[in-house]
C-alpha cells in the first residue's frame, strides 16, 4: 500500500506490548463491545422474523422468529401505510449517495489539483472560497438553502437532493494535503517526460492517490445515505423518499404499525453502507486517519 | 547526441542572485560535471537546461537551436533525478515506456527502445516489476533506463548517486562513465561530491556561490586551480593554505614564521610585502629535519597512509596556524614533526581576492571566464 | 501551498475549479447571505412582506428563556454525548491494540457501526427502549419502573444521549487506535525497561501522547453532537416531550420549518454559525487539520 507520498505504516508491534495485563481481560472488554454494537442489530433482525402482532402484544424476543423472511418480502414490495415501497426507496438512497459521493470527488479532486499544481490570479481567494464553506454543515443552512433550491426550481428534484450536500469543502481539504505532499521529481519526471497537467492528472496523480480516493467515496457514501434533516425538506414528494426518512414515516400510530416490517426495513437500511464500509475497510481506515499524521 | 551552450546565464529568486552569468560551451559527446558545495546554484542552473526553471536572463542553445523558452518536454532532454522519481503504480516497463508513449511512438518501438535499454542496464528481469520492489541500486538503473529510451539530445544527472550507499556508489558510477561513453551522449551531470566529479568528468564546471570559479579538466582542476574556493574543495585532505607575503623580489613567499619558501616556476609580479596565500596539498609536504616545525594534534594511521594534523610552532609557541600533512606509511607516534613543501607543487594565491598567481609569462594559464575575472 | 513545480497557464486551472466555485456560491454563500439577511428581518402580520428590524431578532431570542434552555441543554448534550463516546472508544482501542488472537476480527466488528445512520441507531434504540414494544423497555415497565419518554423529559434525553453515542463509538476507535498505532515502539519499550505498570503506563504516557488526537476527537464529536443528531432525536422524539430533547439545531427547524418564524430561525442559524466557526477556528489553530464530512 506504499506510493510516493511516503506514508510509513505504523511498527508491527509483538509480543512487547503484551504480558502486562492478562489477555482474557482483553477478549472480555472487545466481547462486550462487539457484543454492545451487535446486539441492537441482532434484536431487529431477529424481530423482523417475528410476527408484527406479536409485537405489539409485547412479545418481541431475541430469538427468531416463525414468520422468515416474510416482512422482508411484505416491505420490499409494498411498503408500509404511506410510503414506498422499500425497493424503490433503497434505489433512491443508493442513487444519492453515490452521485454525493462521486460528485464531491470528482469536483474536490479538481479544485485541489487547480489550486495545488498551477498559480494563477486570484488563485488564493479561490481556495478562500471553498475553504470557508467547510465550516457549515448543512443543518445550518437549511431554511435559506431550502429558498433558493425553490427559486431554483429544484425542490423534490434528484439534483436538488444531491446538489447542496456536494457543496462543501472537506474532500477537497484532504486533496489538497494529500497533492501538496506528492515529490516534486515526480511531477518534473513526468513534465520531462511530455505530460502535460491533465495526462499528469489522469496517469499519474489519481493512481497514486487511489488509496485516499477508496477511502473518500467510503465516507462520502455513508454520509450520503445517511442524510436525513436535508432529505425530510427536499423531498416534498413521496417519490423522492430515501430510506432513512421512510423508516421514520413507517411509525405512525403505534397500535397500527407493522413493526416486523419496520425493523426489516431497518435492516435493509442497514445493509449497503455496512457492506461498503466492510468491503473496503482497510483503505478506509487508512484514509480516514491519515490526514492526522 | 547534440552540443550545448549556454549563453550569460543568470538567476535571480526575487532580489536574491542565484547565478550570475554562466557561459559554456560543450562538443557532442562530452561529460561535463558541475561540481560545488551546497547552495552554489548546481541545481538551478541544471533545472534552467531542463526547462523546469526559467533563467532571469540569458540563453541555451541545444545544436544550435535556442531552446531557452521551449517547455522541458519539447527540449529533447532527458533527465535523472536524485530521488529516481519512478512512477510507483507503474511496472519498470511502463516507467521507461511511459514517455515514448506520450509521444506517439508506435508500440513495436517502444519495446524495441525499452528491451534494449534494459539489457544494457541488466534490468531485463525485471520489467514486470513495481518500484517498491527493487533496491536502491536497482532504482537508479530504472531511472537510467527512462532517460535512454528517450534517445535524446542531451542527458542531465542530478546527483543521482547521493542516497545510494558508499559501495554502491564507486559501483554505479564506473558504470554511468562506461554508458555515457558507450551512448555517446552529451551530459551534464551535477554532484557535491568531488570524488564523482574527478572520475567522472571530460571536463569539471566549478560553482562558486552562483559564479563560474573554473572550467576546465579535472587534472587541470587539481592541478592548477583557478582559486582558494577551487583549490580547497577538490582534493582530499583539503589543501592547506598560509598566509605569506612576496618577498625576494618576487621570486620568493615569506611566511609568518619569517621561513622563505622560494618558487620553482618562476617570478611573480608585485612589490615585495604583497599579500598572498600559499597553497600546498597535504601529500606534498614532506619530511625535513629543517623545514617547518609543527606540534602534532592527531595522528589517523591510514594503512598505506598517515595523516597527520598538527599547528605551526613559532618559536616556542604554538600558533593558529594549522598544517595537515599525509605521509606515505605508518608515522611513529611523536608530538613534533618538521616538514617542507615540495617547491615544484606549490601554489600562489592572492590572498585579497583568492586568485591564482602565476609566474609572469607563464602561457599555461588556467582557462577562466571572462564574466568571472573581476573581484565583488 | 507552494510547490516548486507547477504547471504553465491559468486558463485550465480557472476553469478545473469553477465547479466547485460555483456550487459553494448557489449553495453555499447565497443561502448564507440570505439566512444573515433574514436574521435581520421580521415577516409582517399578514405575511405578505418583511420588514427590516435590526437585531432584535437577536435580542429576542437572548431574552427568550426557551432559547437560553436550548443552549444550555445543547451543550449538556455535547459534553455527554462526547464523553460517553469516546470514553469507550478509548477503553476498546486500548485494548484491541494488544496483540491478541483474532484482533483483526475485533477490529473488523467494531468499525463496521460507522456505517449506521443516526436515524437508524434512532430506531434501533427505539426497538429497545419503546415503553410498549422495546426490549428493555417493555421489561422496565413490567417490573415496576416507569419508563416511557415520550412523556419523561429525563428519559427521553438520557435516550437521545445514548443512541447518539452509541453510534459514534466507531468513529472515535478508528482514530484512537490509529493514535496508539503511531507511539513509537521505542517508546514503550523504554518505559518497560523503566518499570512503567499498565495503569500507571497508560496514565503517564499513553494517555498524553494521545493528546492531539483527543483534542481533535473532541471537536469532532461536539460538532457531531450539535448538528449531525438532528435526525437522531428528531425521528425519536421531536424535541419533545415539550422541549426536554430540543437542541438548538432541533429547534432551528422547529421554528424555521414547522412554525414558520423566518426571523428567529435565521437569527438562531447566525449564533449556529459563529459557533461553528469559532470551533473549526480553534481546530485550526491547534491542530491544523479539517473535519472528514
Amino acid at each position: 500500500m506504499s506510493h510516493a507520498v511516503g506514508i510509513a505504516g505504523p511498527a508491527p508491534r509483538t509480543a512487547a506490548t503484551a504480558g502486562e495485563r492478562p489477555d482474557w481481560l482483553a477478549h472480555v472488554v472487545l466481547g462486550v463491545g462487539v457484543l454492545l454494537f451487535a446486539l441492537p442489530v441482532w434484536l431487529a433482525i431477529a424481530g423482523s422474523t417475528q410476527q408484527s402482532g406479536a409485537i405489539l402484544r409485547g412479545d418481541l424476543s431475541l430469538l427468531p422468529g416463525s414468520e422468515g423472511l416474510a416482512a422482508y418480502r411484505r416491505v420490499l414490495l409494498n411498503g408500509e401505510l404511506g410510503t414506498q415501497p422499500v425497493w424503490h426507496m433503497l434505489l433512491i438512497s443508493g442513487g444519492m449517495a453515490l452521485v454525493i459521493a462521486i460528485g464531491k470527488i470528482v469536483i474536490s479532486l479538481l479544485s485541489a489539483f487547480a489550486v495545488v499544481f498551477f498559480r494563477f490570479p486570484f488563485r488564493r481567494t479561490a481556495f478562500w472560497i471553498i475553504f470557508i464553506t467547510l465550516m457549515l454543515p448543512v443543518e445550518v443552512r437549511i431554511i435559506p438553502t431550502y429558498a433558493v433550491m425553490s427559486q431554483l426550481h429544484l425542490i423534490s428534484t434528484f439534483a436538488g437532493l444531491t446538489v447542496p450536500l456536494i457543496a462543501s469543502a472537506t474532500a477537497t481539504l484532504l486533496f489538497r494535503q494529500i497533492f501538496a505532499a506528492i515529490p516534486d521529481e515526480l511531477v518534473e519526471a513526468a513534465r520531462m517526460d511530455g505530460a502535460g497537467p491533465l495526462r499528469f492528472l489522469r496517469d499519474i496523480l489519481i493512481p497514486v492517490s487511489a488509496t485516499n480516493i477508496a477511502a473518500l467515496f467510503v465516507i462520502l457514501f455513508v454520509f450520503g445515505w445517511n442524510q436525513y434533516l436535508w432529505p425530510l425538506l427536499v423531498a416534498t414528494t413521496p417519490r423522492l423518499d430515501t430510506i432513512v426518512i421512510g423508516i421514520v414515516r413507517m411509525i405512525g400510530v403505534e397500535s397500527e404499525t407493522d413493526w416486523a416490517g419496520v425493523m426489516a426495513t431497518a435492516v435493509l437500511a442497514l445493509i449497503p453502507p455496512v457492506i461498503v464500509v466492510v468491503l473496503m475497510q482497510r483503505w478506509f481506515v487508512s484514509g480516514l486517519t491519515e490526514g492526522e499524521k | 547526441m547534440a552540443t550545448l551552450e549556454l549563453i550569460g546565464l543568470e538567476k535571480s529568486f526575487g532580489a536574491t542572485p542565484v547565478l550570475r552569468g554562466i557561459d559554456l560551451e560543450m562538443p557532442d559527446g562530452e561529460m561535463l560535471v558541475i561540481v560545488g558545495a551546497s547552495g552554489c546554484g548546481k541545481s538551478t542552473l541544471l533545472r534552467m537546461v531542463a526547462g523546469l526553471e526559467r533563467p532571469s536572463a540569458g540563453r541555451v542553445l541545444l545544436d544550435g537551436r535556442d531552446i531557452t523558452a521551449l517547455d522541458p518536454s519539447q527540449r529533447d532532454i532527458a533527465m535523472v533525478f536524485q530521488n529516481y522519481a519512478l512512477y510507483p503504480h507503474m511496472t519498470v516497463f511502463d516507467n521507461m515506456a511511459y514517455g515514448l508513449r506520450i509521444r506517439g511512438l508506435p508500440r513495436a518501438d517502444i519495446r524495441r527502445r525499452v528491451e534494449q535499454a534494459a539489457e544494457l542496464l541488466g534490468l531485463d528481469a525485471l520489467l514486470a516489476r513495481k518500484p517498491r520492489m527493487l533496491s536502491g541500486g536497482q532504482r537508479q538503473r530504472v531511472a537510467m533506463g527512462r532517460a535512454i529510451v528517450r534517445e535524446p539530445k542531451l542527458f542531465l544527472f542530478d546527483e543521482p548517486l547521493s542516497n545510494l550507499d558508499a559501495k554502491l556508489r564507486v559501483a554505479m558510477r564506473a558504470e554511468i562513465r562506461r554508458l555515457q561513453r558507450r551512448l555517446g551522449v552529451t551530459s551534464l551531470y551535477v554532484t557535491h561530491d568531488q570524488v564523482e566529479a574527478m572520475t567522472l568528468g571530460d571536463r569539471l564546471l566549478v560553482l562558486d556561490q552562483g559564479r563560474a570559479a573554473q572550467l576546465a579538466t579535472p587534472m587541470e582542476v587539481f592541478e592548477r586551480p583557478a582559486d582558494t574556493y577551487v583549490a580547497a574543495f577538490i582534493g582530499s585532505p583539503a589543501m592547506n593554505f598560509l598566509p605569506a607575503t612576496l618577498a625576494a623580489d618576487g621570486t620568493a613567499a615569506a611566511l609568518e614564521t619569517d621561513a622563505l619558501v622560494p618558487f620553482a616556476d618562476g617570478r611573480r609580479d608585485g612589490p615585495d610585502g604583497r599579500p598572498l596565500t600559499l597553497g600546498i596539498r597535504p601529500e606534498h609536504l614532506a619530511l625535513a629535519p629543517d623545514g617547518l616545525q609543527i606540534v602534532v594534534e592527531l595522528i589517523e594511521p591510514l594503512g598505506s597512509e598517515t595523516v597527520v594534523h598538527g599547528r605551526v610552532a613559532q618559536g616556542h609557541q604554538t600558533g593558529d596556524q594549522t598544517l595537515v600533512v599525509k605521509l606515505a606509511g605508518p608515522v611513529p607516534a611523536t608530538n613534533r614533526l618538521a616538514v617542507w613543501p615540495i617547491p615544484a607543487q606549490l601554489h600562489v594565491f592572492d590572498r585579497a581576492t583568492g586568485q591564482r598567481i602565476d609566474p609572469i609569462g607563464d602561457e599555461s594559464a588556467p582557462i577562466r571566464l571572462a564574466r568571472t575575472a573581476v573581484a565583488g | 501551498m507552494e510547490r516548486r513545480t507547477l504547471f504553465n497557464g491559468w486558463i485550465l486551472p480557472a476553469l478545473l475549479v469553477l465547479p466547485q466555485l460555483l456550487i459553494s456560491i448557489v449553495f453555499f454563500y447565497w443561502p448564507a447571505g440570505q439566512a444573515m439577511w433574514s436574521s435581520l428581518t421580521t415577516e409582517d402580520p399578514f405575511g405578505l412582506g418583511s420588514v427590516f428590524v435590526g437585531a432584535d431578532n437577536f435580542t429576542a431570542l437572548f431574552a427568550d428563556p426557551r432559547y437560553l434552555a436550548a443552549i444550555l441543554r445543547t451543550l449538556l448534550f455535547c459534553a455527554a454525548v462526547a464523553s460517553l463516546s469516546m470514553s469507550i472508544a478509548l477503553t476498546l482501542a486500548v485494548f484491541a491494540d494488544r496483540d491478541i488472537r483474532g484482533r483483526g476480527i475485533y477490529r473488523t466488528l467494531l468499525i463496521w457501526p460507522y456505517a449506521v445512520a443516526p436515524v437508524i441507531s434512532a430506531m434501533l434504540w427505539l426497538f429497545i427502549l419503546n415503553p410498549q414494544v422495546g426490549l428493555l423497555g417493555r421489561w422496565l415497565n413490567a417490573h415496576g419502573i416507569p419508563w416511557d419518554y415520550n412523556v419523561n423529559g429525563g428519559q427521553a434525553l438520557l435516550m437521545v444521549i445514548v443512541a447518539s453515542a452509541w453510534k459514534q463509538v466507531s468513529y472515535n476507535f478508528i482514530f484512537f487506535l490509529a493514535g496508539l498505532q503511531s507511539i513509537p515502539r521505542a517508546v514503550i519499550e523504554a518505559a518497560r525497561m523503566d518499570g512503567a505498570r499498565s495503569w500507571h503506563h497508560f496514565r503517564t504516557i499513553t494517555f498524553p501522547l494521545l493528546a492531539p488526537t483527543t483534542f481533535f476527537l473532541i471537536v469532532v464529536n461536539l460538532t457531531y453532537a450539535a448538528f449531525d443528531t438532528f435526525g437522531t432525536i428528531w425521528s425519536l422524539t421531536q424535541g419533545g416531550p415539550g422541549q426536554s430533547t430540543e437542541t438548538l439545531v432541533v429547534k432551528v427547524y422547529r421554528d424555521g420549518v414547522v412554525n414558520l418564524d423566518l426571523g428567529s430561525s435565521s437569527a438562531q442559524s447566525v449564533m449556529l454559525m459563529a459557533g461553528v466557526i469559532l470551533l473549526t477556528v480553534i481546530q485550526f489553530r491547534f491542530i491544523g487539520r479539517g473535519t472528514n464530512a
